[in-house]
């Protein structure tokens, strides 16, 4: 019975997410343009799960493992901006949109999952 | 700069943070997992994780996909537009896909769990998804 916990985390998650704006991707795009007519908004998402997330963290005194930054950290991360500006979808918000029955949503989700098999592919 | 006040959100942006946190506590307290939601996903198209781990993903991918759902029940139903061509909805998608599964985590992964447990790694990697993610909307709205 335990494991609804995991249903409802999924659903509070996916309710931040648009309670927040990020899984409108206009939203999301308008605060990764600094430069033209800005919305700073998504920024206060990043200020209220982190803080909350820090000090469970904290408190619980979980450390991060540490891991070397490498190429792949490096060259994975600017190639995810790349998509995520293109579009303004992340992965937490691919669902949400699929689940919003938007086609574009189901195209895009398609492609990411096979990005993520062919970055599998490489990887063996 | 100029800021977009017409549809600037900040408190219902903090309190969507905020409910972010409250799914990302919850995930760690009972289960010790990290809700980074590319590896997620991922874990689905993976051999090495077993059956009983591959369950738990769906859960909560379940509980993700049917969010706008509840929302629209209690709430208000949401409607979302995605104004780019089909072409650049593909090529997105791909980039997302690969970029956070070699990178090993995304949005909330690296710039939300990671940040929050003061990871130099993540931290790193936030700035460089942000970093290109800006200079992706930059061209596409001020160059091309």
């Amino acid at each position: 019975m335990k494991k609804i916990l995991y249903f409802i985390s999924g659903s509070i998650f996916g309710i931040g997410l648009i309670v927040s704006g990020m899984s409108n991707p206009q939203k999301v795009l308008s605060f990764l343009d600094i430069f033209g007519n800005w919305d700073p908004s998504l920024m206060f998402v990043m200020v209220g799960a982190i803080s909350i997330t820090a000090i469970y963290f904290i408190v619980t005194k979980n450390k991060s493992i540490k891991q070397n930054t490498d190429k792949k950290l490096l060259l994975g991360s600017s190639i995810f901006g790349i998509g995520w500006g293109l579009v303004g979808i992340c992965p937490g918000p691919a669902i949400v949109v699929l689940g919003s029955a938007n086609i574009k949503g189901v195209i895009f989700f398609i492609a990411l999952l096979i990005g993520m098999f062919l970055q599998n592919k490489i990887a063996k | 700069m100029n800021i977009d006040f017409a549809n600037f959100t900040p408190l219902a942006s903090l309190f969507g943070g905020l409910l972010l946190g409250i799914s990302i506590i919850t995930l760690h307290f009972f289960f010790k997992r990290i809700a980074g939601i590319s590896g997620i996903i991922n874990s689905l198209l993976t051999k090495t994780e077993t059956n009983d781990y591959k369950f738990n993903s769906v859960l909560f991918l379940l509980g993700l996909l049917l969010s706008p759902l509840i929302y629209g029940l209690f709430v208000t139903p949401i409607n979302v537009t995605i104004e780019k061509s089909y072409l650049l909805v593909v090529l997105g998608g791909l980039l997302v896909g690969f970029g956070t599964t070699l990178a090993s985590g995304c949005t909330s992964g690296h710039g939300v769990c990671g940040i929050s447990r003061f990871s130099m790694r993540s931290i790193i990697a936030t700035l460089c998804f942000m970093f290109s993610g800006i200079v992706t909307v930059f061209i596409f709205n001020h160059l091309l």
